[in-house]
């Protein structure tokens, strides 16, 4: 579904943060992206829809290679979902609104069908009656599972997971996992960065070890843990269990 | 001492005389009421243009900021768009008052208030504009992410997500703006405009007496500032409550 090939990316300032990268990611796959911090994940998963434009390599999506000229970026992003670290949900709009913007400004959907669908995925991670609520009067966790429903809410062929829930109270991280674990299982492709190891455990298909710009493994998560190879790896999970 | 003392004196026994001569008399106080409307027709409508300048403006400059390869027509248009900010700021209000109305418009025959709310419109503008711009930079970077990653062209998000939150945090600014520009209208004598500066001016000029009509006016100007500072301070005060919404 997603092919990634020799994939590199220098900001401005001449650092090389990703140096060559190559990855499949087929259908129905979830893939868990951990490392430290600073080795290139938010990168990596940025530039899998462009939020950040590639320096070099080629990225793949359903068979159209999408960093290349002429291609609507826009049109590829609707058919990818983003969930971010901090949310980013519309604050002067309704959890409703934010759901169904997208939807009906780009005309998938008319207000009416996008309402009801709002509403059903809205029951779907227990928040109808917040329909009518604003951002700020929800919390972290709440606010997560709205940004979750607002990226379903363009039916995506895959989503993206940057540090979901890195940002929440450590007792709102099971309500938002839940909904990604319910979501895996109902067979959406993800790409998840996440320091959740029980959660890479438990959903994910494969692991990756990402440091200092490179892929250095990857395995299911079994033999990720119980067998890494790579030193660096080793450090790492000798570090965060 | 003594010469405070007959002053005041002084003061107090020609005082309603000369409000007679200077405002009843001959109707002078009409003069000031024209005058009055035509500075709000100048301010009210020169701030409208300014807006819509000022935004259009602030939109070219942040969207030729945040395009990574921008093309050829977003780069001239971010190029005249400096040109401008650069000129108009560069230059006293009155000398584009005066160009606007006696070289641009010179061989029409143009309403003056017509080229009295051109001429400050297109100054505002460029105040508006960088007013604009900090309220465009004041959203956080994730509402354009994400309206991106839902595949909101660049234009789609700047319009729903991103120039709404922005135009509640500028509203303040924009009515300060408004009271700079009442102010700033008052050299519309200079095209022979008869605000209310120049309605004071003329009344001076015909009963030989400048205290009345000077301060009759800076009273005027004094009394709609406050009034519209008090309005800009609810409205903040307003937007923080609702914020807490
Ligand atoms: N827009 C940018 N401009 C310049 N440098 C950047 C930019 N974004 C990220 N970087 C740098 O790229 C490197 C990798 O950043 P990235 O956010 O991908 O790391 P990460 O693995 O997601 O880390 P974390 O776990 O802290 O989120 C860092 O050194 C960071 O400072
Ligand atoms: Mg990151």
């Amino acid at each position: 579904m997603i092919v990634v090939k020799n994939l590199h990316k220098t900001f401005d300032n001449e650092i090389e943060v990703l140096k060559g990268v190559d990855q499949h990611i087929k259908p129905g796959e979830k893939v868990v992206i951990v490392g430290p911090s600073g080795s290139g994940k938010s990168t990596f998963l940025r530039c899998l829809n462009l939020l950040e434009q590639p320096t070099q390599g080629e990225i793949w999506f359903d068979g159209q290679l999408i960093n290349a000229k002429n291609v609507d970026i826009d049109k590829i992003r609707a058919r990818m979902g983003m969930v971010f670290q901090h949310f980013n949900l519309f604050s002067h709009k309704t959890v409703l609104q934010n759901i169904t913007l997208a939807p009906i400004k780009l005309k998938l959907l008319s207000p009416e069908e996008a309402n009801n669908n709002a509403l059903q995925l809205l029951r779907r991670v227990g928040l109808e009656d917040k329909a009518d609520a604003y951002p700020s009067q929800i919390s972290g966790g709440q606010k997560q599972r709205i940004a979750i429903v607002r990226s379903l809410a363009m039916n995506p062929k895959v989503m993206l997971f940057d540090e979901p829930t890195s940002a929440l109270d450590p007792e709102m991280v099971g309500e938002v996992l839940d909904v990604m674990k319910e979501l895996a299982d109902s067979g959406m492709t993800m790409a998840v960065v996440t320091h959740e190891m029980g959660f890479a455990r438990e959903i994910a298909t494969r692991v990756l070890f990402m440091d200092d710009g490179k892929i250095l493994e990857e395995a299911p998560p079994k033999e990720f843990f119980s067998n890494p190879k790579n030193p660096r790896l080793k450090e790492f999970l000798s570090k965060i269990i | 001492m003594s010469f405070i003392v007959k002053f005041i004196n002084n003061f107090a026994d020609s005082f309603s005389e000369k409000f007679y001569q200077n405002l009843i008399s001959e109707n002078r106080w009409q003069l000031v009421i024209k005058g009055l409307l035509i500075t709000l027709e100048v301010t009210f409508f020169a701030v409208l243009l300014g807006i819509a300048i000022g935004f259009v403006i602030a939109i070219i400059r942040s969207t030729y900021d945040t395009t990574l390869k921008p093309g050829i027509l977003l780069r001239i248009l971010n190029g005249i768009s400096k040109v401008y900010l650069t000129v108009v700021r560069g230059t006293p209000v009155i000398i584009q008052l005066l160009i606007v109305y006696f070289v641009i418009f010179a061989s029409v025959d143009v309403n003056k208030v017509v080229a009295a709310v051109i001429a400050f419109g297109i100054n505002s503008g460029a105040y508006v504009a960088e007013i604009v711009r900090s309220g465009i930079m004041s959203v956080d970077k994730g509402q354009l992410e994400a309206g991106r990653s839902l595949g909101l062209n660049y234009f789609q998000t700047m319009t729903t997500i991103i120039l709404p939150q922005a135009l509640k945090n500028i509203l303040p600014a924009l009515g300060n703006e408004f009271i700079v520009l009442l102010k700033e209208t008052s050299v519309s004598g200079y095209i022979a405009l008869m605000d209310l500066t120049k309605a004071a001016d003329t009344i001076r000029s015909r009963t030989y007496e400048a205290f009345f009509p000077l301060l009759t006016a800076a009273f005027v100007y004094l009394i709609l500032v406050m009034i519209l500072s008090a309005g800009v301070t609810r409205l903040e005060r307003w937007l923080r409550k609702s914020d807490r919404r």
